[in-house]
């Protein structure tokens, strides 16, 4: 691949990065959004984050099967504990590396 | 940016492995920090570069990377909610440096937000550009030598996780959160057996958060 196809390649996969983060947000600031789309909104991060993390923490492997074993769940219990307790994202993730670095000698 | 530092913790190694693994597929320091300040999208790059290595198509690229960075739509569509009236230009700035990271940690502090701990669009965008520097530096640095990092050290690689999970907790603010986390949760991990990559998010949470809304206007006050 020459220097302007990489560069063609990655305008392209940076402009269609860059629509769906850039269109909700021109568009919906503009006016208030009725309220059911509020609602539905409102649940969405709660969703995300927890799509995002389920198969993290509950699968392993490619393709990925259903493993309830994995380090990454265990490390997780205590990770939810002080994060419960402190709201302290710095000291949750500082604290998640420590558990995680130490279960590592263990498997 | 003292909110930006558990973002850039968790950007550093995934930054460095991803600059690594796009050497070995032939890209130079300065294509891969190029990618990284036109794309900035962490998972999406990893599989674009692995796509180019086995020779695909830039258009089949492109597409992916499209389907890979849809989730955002939904990103920014919560977070538009918080910024009405903005300037457009600020807007266009910010919507830039959205990703999965700077998005929760934005509308966790826009939530929180009151006269002893600001938010604002600004500090919104300075969020975004510090990671997004991080993001640049750390993957052309791994391009130029990340190979002498051991990848394992000091349980980096768990940085995202733990960061996700307090993000997780940060939204859970009633029942109904709980509820539709879990409902999502169940739903994401079917959906992650059958399709390959990432592309369970957004069906996963679109879904989730539906589920969620019909419980919670089927059982009136009781999950509110």
């Amino acid at each position: 691949m020459n220097d302007l196809d990489y560069l063609a390649l990655i305008a392209g996969m940076g402009l269609v990065t860059f629509l769906p983060r850039w269109m909700p947000i021109l568009f919906l600031a503009r006016r208030k959004p009725p309220e059911i789309l509020v609602e539905w909104l409102d649940l969405i991060p709660a969703a995300i984050l927890s799509a995002l993390l389920a198969p993290a923490l509950f699968t392993a492997g490619t393709p990925r099967r259903i493993d309830f074993t994995t380090p990454e769940l265990l490390v997780a219990v205590p990770t939810f504990l002080v994060a419960i307790k402190t709201k302290s994202l710095g000291g949750t993730v500082l604290a998640g590396m420590a558990l995680y670095w130490m279960a590592g000698w263990l498997w | 940016m003292a909110a930006a530092w558990p973002i850039s913790l968790g950007y550093i190694p995934i930054g460095l492995a991803f600059g690594v693994l796009a050497q070995k597929a032939g890209l130079t320091s300065v294509e891969i920090g190029l990618m990284s300040l036109l794309v900035f999208a962490g998972s999406a790059q990893f599989i674009a570069v692995s796509m180019l290595s086995s020779g695909i198509a830039a258009v089949s690229i492109v597409l992916t990377t499209f389907v890979v960075n849809l989730r955002h739509l939904l990103m920014s569509s919560s977070l538009a909610v918080h910024f009405t009236g903005e300037n457009r230009l600020k807007l266009t700035l910010f919507a830039y440096g959205i990703t999965d990271e700077s998005f929760a940690v934005n509308l966790a502090r826009l939530r929180e937000r009151s006269p002893a701990r600001p938010w604002d669009l600004n500090r919104s965008i300075a969020l975004n550009q510090t990671a997004n520097l991080v993001w640049i530096a750390s993957t052309a640095a791994g391009g130029y030598g990340g190979q002498f990092i051991p990848e394992k050290a000091f349980g980096i690689e768990y940085a995202l996780i733990a960061m996700f999970i307090c993000l997780l907790i940060y939204q859970l603010r009633a029942r109904i959160h709980i509820v539709t986390a879990l409902i999502t949760a169940l739903i994401a991990l079917m959906l992650s057996l059958i399709l390959p990559g990432n592309g369970y998010i957004v069906p996963a949470s679109v879904l989730g958060a539906t589920i969620g809304l019909i419980l919670k206007h089927r059982t009136g006050k009781a999950l509110s």
